[in-house]
């Protein structure tokens, strides 16, 4: 059988979604993207700078690609909401990652007022994936308010730090029927492989891609590590035990029975 | 007349519709969204859209983001 995630009525096969920003150019972004072959991508919508020639981002996104945009620079709902509508104008589809960050130290999320845009973009048709700082309660809220997955923060964003959530996140893959992804902080590929491991259903990967000496190839790193995690989530992990348990036999065979 | 155009004023002929001051900002109209006095425009209309003094414009296109 084979072993989608389904979001929206999408059917998504690679678990590594990656996020377009900080890229040292659009043709080394579009390369990352040709070999890691994410099903879902994230982009931002910014005022048009009429001075600068820069072309348009959505021409170097394989076409096969969601292009899920964001809502980064709301710092409420409204501000959310409105980012939100203006995105579905521009004709990418439905599909929309809210981010509402007040706090401009540690770029963490404002759950509430995520959650009030979740309510309302819910209503209106729109794929919501909100970003988060993981909480049981605030998640079974998001449910209720009919997010299609929700977004944990594995550590501040562009920090690299990895998931330092686990625990929280942990509980949250337990109790929660939606899927879980693990979004900002992750800086190596063995931190999206653990996510995986944790059975998290996808990750969103941006800064530790496109900062990398070569993008392609950490993209293509993330890629496998995500894959090898799921594959170990689904083959089942050997329980976390501090008492040890030998691997091999440990009878003495090459001693004399008699001594 | 004086219109805003993404936070800041700026000088625009009279009688100009959405359509012509996408055009006149050299901005191919299939990457951007135009807001008018916080009213998304469809693309359909832009050619019936015209400016009036004072009016809020914000033109919108994506970029990288995460």
């Amino acid at each position: 059988m084979e072993d989608s995630l389904i979001i929206g009525g999408r059917s998504i096969r690679n678990r590594l979604f990656i996020g377009t920003g900080k890229f040292p150019s659009y043709s080394l972004m579009q390369s990352a993207l040709e070999i890691a072959l994410p099903d879902v991508v994230t982009v931002a919508l910014r005022r048009v700078d009429s001075s600068s020639k820069e072309d348009n981002i959505l021409n170097y996104i394989p076409k096969t690609c969601i292009s899920m945009p964001n809502t980064s620079g709301a710092r409420n709902a409204d501000e959310a909401v409105r980012i939100a509508r203006l995105a579905k104008a521009s004709g990418t589809g439905n599909w929309i990652k809210i981010e509402v960050i007040q706090d401009n130290k540690y770029l963490l999320p404002d759950n509430l007022e995520t959650l009030r845009a979740t309510e309302v973009l819910a209503k209106e048709g729109f794929i919501v994936l909100p970003y988060m700082s993981p909480d049981l309660s605030m998640a079974k809220r998001f449910v209720d308010a009919g997010a299609a997955a929700v977004m944990p923060l594995g550590s501040p964003i562009g920090s690299g730090r990895g998931i330092k959530t686990k625990e929280l996140v942990d509980i949250m893959i337990r109790e929660i029927k939606i899927p879980i992804i693990v979004d900002a902080g992750l800086g190596s590929p063995s931190d999206a492989c653990k996510c995986l491991e944790l059975g998290c259903a996808a990750v969103l990967v941006n800064t530790a891609i496109a900062i990398a000496k070569d993008p392609v190839n950490m993209a293509k790193a993330f890629r496998d590590a995500v894959s090898a995690g799921r594959r170990a989530y689904l083959a089942g992990l050997s329980p976390d035990n501090m008492a040890p348990n030998a691997s091999s036999p440990l009878t003495g065979f090459l001693r004399n029975e008699n001594g | 007349m004086v219109i805003k155009i993404n936070g800041k004023n700026e000088n625009v002929e009279e009688a100009l519709n959405l359509w012509e001051l996408a055009i006149n900002k050299k901005l191919s109209p299939e990457r951007i969204v135009i807001e008018r006095n916080l009213r998304i425009v469809p693309k359909e209309e832009w050619k019936e859209v015209v400016l009036e003094e004072n009016d809020q414009i914000e033109i919108i296109s994506f970029v990288g983001g995460g």
